[in-house]
């Protein structure tokens, strides 16, 4: 998911004024919302802020594999959407990294973090969008995986992060819509659409999957993270929903999930499904993704190709405002 | 002249909407790799808001999608400007402000057209246009006025698109006959307005206008640059791969 945990947190050394630390837990249990001034543990800041600039970073690397997409959608109607959907991941980059601002870190220094692949983003980013149907197997999958782990985070302890999500949240339904809009028209469509909507699905869904996170048995931090409420639902608990909610969207799309042990099970009232394989996670995690690398080169050159205009927009400010002093 | 537009309304649909769509598909080209990421939300906004225009348009003059995807370089009514590649942030921005003060100029007048699909798309395009040009113009303002490296390529920029202004204000029999029947307005009339606007903004971005150089038009007849081609290529690849498909 865009705000699992991907990068190890080191040991973290409570020595916090126990006073403190005692009357900000008995706040966050009581669902009471921490703001930028509060006092507020280390850890807390330290963990919120990577999780939400990972998220930040998601939004933008995520605009990646879909901008592939925009010079050639098919209709006018669906290049707008998808200028749309794309144009809003940019404004939700914007809202986290400022709510992660009002952490302490500047926004400068966590593109940087991401650039020099200290910061990690949501492995998903990391598969190439081939077809037009993976534009709806995005919105569909991914950005429907994406609704179910942000939900819940309207709720999260941190003001800012909370408010921030509530906007997100908003889109995103409408994006994951709009994917299988496109879903609908690619399944039902020739022979050709309906094979570039399985393929879809076929390289998709186990990545999907897998942006919930490693399984909970492998996600030390959950127990803590969740006690602060930055995280409401364990990994395979959402995973889980996920499946449930999507297998039979699959079904009415006709098409054919990829994964031979899934199964209805009657008794838990949800779906078994197979083993995920983590090794690839695991690698994707590293940076080893499919596009890994081009998805890196295409954010630093629109950084580095973007140096003078920044650099030319400021020296522009600093000459107005000498100019408007004299 | 070509054939596929006699009625001079539709031909003068088809040079506005060809205008919207191709500006609109090549400022879609920044989508994600903007200079900072508030230039990459409002690229996408300029692109979305000609997408929209370029849709009413073509729409107008027939079927829109159609008329996108599946026509050849010889029918496309744009001018060459807006073909343009983006080159850096500032060939962009050049080419954003000359098109888009003269369509601004262009969508004020055509408020007053005889032709109530016209003036209505008028009156709802004028607005979008405003934003364009004052975008364009603030960052004109600060590249030419920013560093001696932004200072250059705005020079630059502005020299690349210089050549393409005159088509903006060139009268063929088409357009004679769509300012005849009261559609359309006479761009010869605002070229004035036109030119002081340019030079106000360059004088405060502290940049020279560059001199005229030789026209080149053709545009509105089909004969375009060698870069219409392989924007369209791109554009219309999956239409023209699966001519059965729905989307
Ligand atoms: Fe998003
Ligand atoms: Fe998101
Ligand atoms: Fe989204």
């Amino acid at each position: 998911m865009y705000t699992t945990e991907l990068q190890k947190t080191g040991k973290i050394e409570n020595l916090e004024d126990p006073q403190l630390l005692d009357a900000f837990e008995a706040r966050v249990a009581a669902d009471e919302f921490i703001e930028p001034k509060d006092w507020m543990p280390e850890a807390y800041r330290r963990t919120l802020t990577r999780q939400i600039s990972q998220h930040a970073h998601s939004e933008i690397v995520g605009m990646l594999p879909e901008g592939n997409w925009i010079t050639r959608a098919p209709s006018l109607r669906r290049k707008a959407i998808l200028l749309a959907k794309v144009q809003d991941e940019a404004g939700h980059g914007l809202y986290l990294y400022c709510a992660a601002e009002t952490l302490g870190t500047s926004r400068e220094q966590m593109v940087e973090a991401l650039h020099s692949g200290k910061a990690k983003y949501s492995t998903i980013f990391n598969y190439p969008t081939l077809t037009w149907a993976d534009i709806g197997a995005i919105g569909w999958l991914v950005d429907g995986a994406a609704i179910m782990n942000q939900v819940p985070l309207q709720r999260t302890s941190y003001g800012p992060y909370a408010r921030a999500m509530v906007r997100i949240c908003k889109e995103e339904s409408f994006h994951q819509r709009q994917g299988y809009e496109i879903m609908i028209a690619m399944a039902n469509g020739t022979p050709e659409q309906k094979r570039m909507a399985q393929d879809a699905l076929d390289r998709w869904w186990w990545p999907s999957l897998m942006m919930f996170g490693p399984p909970d048995e492998n996600s030390p931090n959950t127990a803590q993270s969740m006690r602060w409420r930055i995280k409401r639902d364990t990994n395979d608990e959402l995973r889980q929903k996920f499946v449930d909610v999507t297998v039979p969207q699959a079904e009415f799309l006709g098409l054919t999930v990829p994964d031979p042990d899934l199964a209805w099970n009657e008794e838990k009232g949800g779906y078994d499904f197979g083993e995920i394989d983590w090794e690839e996670f695991y690698a994707v995690v590293r940076g080893e993704g499919p596009v890994a690398k081009e998805r890196m080169k295409a954010r630093r050159e629109a950084w580095d190709d973007g140096a003078w205009v920044r650099e030319a927009a400021d020296a522009h400010e600093a000459k107005r405002k000498q100019r408007k002093a004299a | 002249m070509a054939t596929i537009a006699v009625d001079p309304r539709e031909d003068y649909l088809l040079r506005l909407g060809d205008d919207a769509l191709v500006l609109g598909q090549r400022v879609s080209e920044w989508c994600g790799h903007g200079p900072v990421l508030e230039v990459d939300i409002s690229l996408a906004n300029l692109a979305l808001d000609l997408i929209g225009q370029a849709t009413l348009l073509l729409d107008e003059a027939g079927d829109g999608d159609q008329l996108a995807f599946h026509r050849d370089v010889l029918d496309f009514r744009n001018c060459l400007l807006v073909e343009q590649p983006n080159g850096d942030f500032a060939q962009t921005i050049a080419r954003h402000l000359l098109y888009t003060t003269w369509q601004h100029m262009l969508l004020q007048r055509l408020q007053q057209s005889s032709d109530k699909f016209l003036s209505e798309f008028a009156h709802k395009a004028v607005k979008e246009v405003a934003y364009h040009r004052d975008l364009a113009s603030e960052w004109t303002i600060r590249l030419g006025d920013g560093t001696e490296e932004s200072a250059r390529r705005m020079a630059e920029g502005l020299a690349w698109n210089w050549r393409l202004i005159p088509e903006l204000f060139e009268v063929d029999d088409a357009m004679q006959a769509a300012i005849d029947s009261g559609i359309a307005p006479d761009p010869r009339e605002f070229e004035e307005e036109y030119r002081a606007a340019i030079a106000s903004v360059l004088a405060e971005a502290r940049l020279e206008p560059p001199a005229d150089q030789r026209p080149i038009l053709g545009g509105r007849r089909g004969h375009h640059s060698e870069h219409l081609g392989h924007l369209l290529a791109v554009m219309q690849f999956l239409p023209r791969t699966y001519p059965d498909a729905k989307w």
